[in-house]
């Protein structure tokens, strides 16, 4: 009982004054470093094949709100499981307080104040709020000191206007309250530093107000608030202070976002020094080769489907308050020529997602799929692809292919009906291997044999077997999702160049990007997706990526263009 | 490929020392010597006889193995092949029975046979399966579940139904001679090999085989086994590359089933001390298959390697209650020696992997690091 109530008493210390926390270590940190909350040192984390963060510079104030944003991929999450302890970095350090941690758990890590609240929320929708939130660090031994939690829950909660009812059952409260028992979880526990990843991505506009009042209550109770995020207006109306990373490096870093412009900083994130994938002459063809009408996926389709988008939950998770949940893909009709790139641009949990689902056959859809002329929507998933619906999944890893098998077994992957292998029921493994070597060699995709396996290849070889293995199939349209997302730039410039010459041989191809750059290069016409519906057609000749993210987050709307 | 060898080689080499060393100390603390046992052990097991024996308790092993292996494969976890094989040997032992007055040529009567035992087993193994494609539910309950039914099914036949025995035991009609696979010791006497008096090596083995052989070409060149590897490898890949996981699911566990109705037709078909089922008829095959295929790491030819350390040491500490040693010991090995062997092979594993990135690493440089190809001029 007495060190229970020792812990509590601690951490209600802690969140009040964020210094009383770090008081273990035993150097004399000098003011400045007293100053900052947070400090990371040229970070670097390998995964096999990828460098997620490349050297990585982070220094966050005490008493600040600071965002990060980035790309999808730019290494963010990989930053911030470094940053709660939930994998150690291969190089550089990592400061509290001034002090040089090596935290080796999240338990480490929360043990010195930092706190994580996840995008999908973590709580078991069967017991009452308060019991979620003591959950692993129960009040009382042997008897749990209900009262007590209560009580300390209901102070937290006052303290910081996060308002909630300690006994409320989980599965009766709204998103927005379930967000608030994540955040009174890691203030329950101690946390003075407190990670948000993406905490408005599953929020309606008036929730998104009150989480900023609660955060900016917190931080001038000298809590420090790290959130990450790629919507730009609301970084910049919320945020002290800004860091921008791409491709697993720090690119900027602003003291005082009343001076950057939303532009600017989409300029920062995106980059400029990359490759162009710029393709500008037009080899668009007469002719519809395939054309999705009226494509619609209902918010429960995917309950109880073994597959999840990686945006989809947002989606499930619709506020408790609005009468009908949205759909996450709404009526979307998109046409596209022989030889015509056409891009759609949309945040994750914007209908991207599921619109490569619904085409591919993943989830239960309404609507019309239409290949050469022929409605393929019936055909199961493997008919589909055999009836020439190439696809570029938009994680590999999970979808692209299976690690741990061979390259040439990974070339068969999705075709292994295709007569070119399959034999009565059996596998010709000579021409399967056959068309491995031929793939390795015309994709460029640099391996010492045909015969490792997959994991050994780096993030860019990877996808260049991917995309080659699509290419030599002869789809007659290809959807490419996020092709170049994560690989090297030598990758990116052959995977362009792929793309290029396939849309000059009259392939058609519907291609899906967080990359504006690479979008509005080499699209012959841009789509931007918006709450499951296609809210704008544009010319990418004539837009500006400034432009184009602000159609996506929904600033600025135009009249749903018809189909060409 | 050397490497690969070694690493192959270590982990059971580990495994077999930890088991050693435990049963060691489990036989010290009861106060035996380790060494008496060991060597009463060695005994039991050295020689032709024993050899022989070990290798006829090890073909129903395998099998179970292998029908246990295919569901694991893609992460399906048959618990029901004990209900399977059990209820496919008294329905195989009763229709065998029945049909003895029909004079079928030897051949066909066993292969009758073995379309029963098939066809009941796969029909049980489906009912799990079904559940699990429409209803959701996790077939490692379900078949659980329906091995207690299929006892209580077995034990209901048996009384009221099948039972040709008077005394106190309930046993089918024995099956005339025809029905049985003789034994295969002229056969290997062809190649030189006698055996001593009541030694006999039994029929079964080729089956075995033919189910090993089988089982290799399923998984490793045929379409079905690349669907049934990637499914249990990567599902979500499985699902995005067209392969349907529902019919995955019920084509695996009837092939489950099939596989695992020929463990009972060992003993019923080729054993002389059967030839019908009973209450006295060998069970636990289905979960020691379990053990098999993890031990074996769902390899065809490292199940037969489980198979027979698990027959010789079931062999081995028979007679260890002969000099006052618990034959109980005979489980403590088996047990600690497949936890060890599970620990090792994960070890093994990490280690060859990045062994195997590191090799890649060390041919070329790092991708990322690479200087960009200069970027095809716009076209």
């Amino acid at each position: 009982m007495a060190a229970h109530s020792l812990a509590l008493a601690r951490s209600h210390r802690c969140v009040g004054t964020a210094v009383t926390v770090l008081g273990e270590h035993t150097g004399r940190p000098t003011a400045e470093q007293l100053d900052v909350a947070i400090e990371l040192r040229d970070i670097v984390k390998r995964f096999p094949g990828v460098v997620a963060n490349d050297g990585v510079n982070l220094k966050v104030r005490r008493g600040t709100i600071h965002a990060i944003v980035g790309e999808n991929g730019a290494g963010k999450s990989t930053l911030m499981k470094t940053l709660y302890g939930a994998h150690q970095p291969d190089e550089g350090t990592i400061l509290v307080g001034g002090q040089e941690q090596h935290f080796r758990s999240p338990s480490a890590a929360i043990r010195l104040g930092i706190g994580m609240v996840f995008q999908h929320f973590m709580l078991a929708d069967n017991f009452t709020v308060w019991e979620n939130i003591v959950l692993g660090k129960e009040p009382g031994w042997p008897v749990l000191a209900a009262a007590k939690a209560r009580r300390r829950i209901r102070e937290l909660s006052e303290q910081y206007g996060l308002d909630v009812e300690p006994d409320d059952l989980v599965s009766d409260i709204g998103v927005g309250e379930k967000q608030r028992v994540e955040i009174l979880k890691v203030l329950y526990r101690g946390a003075s530093i407190l990670i948000l990843d993406e905490p408005t991505a599953v929020l309606v506009p008036h929730e998104v107000e009150e989480l900023f009042t609660s955060l900016r209550q917190l931080t001038d109770d000298g809590a420090t608030v790290i959130f990450i995020s790629h919507k730009l207006d609301e970084v910049l109306g919320n945020a002290d202070a800004i860091t921008v990373i791409r491709a697993g490096k720090t690119v900027g870093e602003v003291d005082d976002p009343s001076k950057v412009t939303a532009q600017e900083l989409a300029e920062m994130m995106v980059g400029s020094e990359l490759p162009s994938p710029e393709t500008r002459e037009r080899t668009v063809q007469e002719g519809i080769r395939f054309e999705v009408r009226n494509l619609t996926v209902e918010a429960d389709a995917k309950v109880g489907q073994v597959t999840l988008g990686a945006g989809a939950e947002s989606n499930v998770l619709a506020p408790t308050e609005q009468a009908a949940a949205r759909k996450p893909l709404d009526n979307v009709s998109i046409m596209i020529h022989a030889g015509e790139i056409v891009g759609i641009a949309g945040v994750e949990g914007n209908g991207p997602t599921e619109l490569i689902e619904a085409i591919m056959g993943l989830v239960p859809s309404t609507g019309a799929v239409i290949l050469q002329g022929k409605d393929i929507s019936t055909f199961d998933t493997l008919a589909r692809r055999e009836a020439g619906v190439g696809v570029v999944p938009e994680d590999r890893h999970r979808d692209g292919m299976v690690l741990s098998m061979s390259l040439w077994e990974n070339v068969m992957l999705g075709h292994q009906n295709s007569a070119a292998y399959s034999n009565h029921g059996l596998i010709d493994r000579d021409a399967a291997r056959e068309r491995t070597t031929a793939v390795v060699k015309e994709f460029d995709v640099r391996t010492p044999s045909i015969d490792v396996r997959a994991f050994t290849l780096s993030g860019g070889n990877q996808q260049k077997l991917i995309v080659g293995r699509e290419m030599r199939s002869e789809p007659i349209v290809l959807v490419a999702a996020h092709p170049t997302r994560g690989v090297d730039v030598g990758a990116q410039a052959v995977i362009w160049d792929i793309l290029r010459d396939a849309r000059a041989a009259g392939l058609s191809t519907l291609l899906i990007s967080a990359d504006l750059e690479e979008l509005i290069g080499l699209s012959d016409r841009l789509l931007v997706m918006l709450r499951g519906k296609i809210v704008a057609d544009l010319d990418p000749a004539a837009v500006s990526q400034g432009e184009l993210g602000v159609y996506m987050t929904g600033v600025k709307t135009a009249d749903p263009v018809p189909v060409r | 490929m050397n490497r690969k060898l070694v690493y192959g080689t270590a982990a059971p080499v580990l495994a077999a020392l930890v088991a050693l060393v435990v049963s060691s100390i489990a036989l010290l603390i009861a106060g035996d010597s380790p060494i008496t046992a060991f060597k009463e052990m060695w005994s039991s097991i050295d020689g032709t006889q024993p050899v022989v024996a070990i290798i006829n308790r090890a073909v129903p092993y395998y099998i179970a193995g292998v029908a246990v292996a295919v569901g694991f494969k893609m992460r399906l976890f048959n618990i029901g092949v004990d209900g399977q094989h059990q209820l496919a040997a008294i329905f195989a032992a009763a229709f065998g029975f029945g049909i003895r007055d029909w004079d079928l040529p030897a051949p066909l009567y066993v292969a009758a046979i073995f379309l029963v035992a098939m066809l009941v087993s796969m029909v049980w193994a489906a009912i799990p399966a079904v559940l699990k494609v429409t209803r959701n539910v996790n077939e490692v309950i379900a078949t659980i579940m329906l091995n207690f039914i299929a006892s209580q099914l077995i034990f209901f036949l048996l009384r009221n139904h099948w039972n040709r025995a008077t005394g106190q035991v309930a046993e089918t009609g024995p099956l005339p001679q025809a029905a049985l696979i003789p034994h295969l010791n002229r056969l290997v006497g062809w190649f030189g090999f006698h055996f001593p008096g009541n030694t006999v090596l039994q029929g079964f083995l080729p089956v075995a085989v033919v189910v090993g052989v089988a089982y290799h070409v399923l998984l490793n060149r045929s379409r079905f086994g690349f669907d049934l590897r990637v499914s249990g490898e990567n599902p979500s890949a499985a699902k995005a590359s067209g392969i349907d996981p529902k019919r995955m699911v019920i084509i695996t566990f009837l092939i489950s089933g099939a596989v695992g109705a020929l463990i009972g037709l060992a003993p019923l078909l080729a054993d002389p001390q059967f030839g019908k089922y009973g209450d006295q008829f060998p069970q636990g095959f289905g979960l020691a298959g379990l053990s098999l295929a993890l031990l074996g790491r769902n390899h065809p030819v490292g199940i037969v390697a489980a198979a027979l350390v698990w027959a010789t040491i079931e062999r081995a500490t028979q007679r260890l209650s002969f000099v006052d040693i618990p034959q109980e010991i005979g489980i403590i090995l088996q047990g600690s020696f497949l936890l060890a062997a599970v620990v090792a092979f994960e070890v093994v594993r990490r280690r060859a992997e990045d062994a195997e990135t590191r090799a890649m690493s060390r041919q070329r440089p790092i991708a990322t690091h690479v200087a960009p190809e200069p970027v095809g001029s716009a076209t």
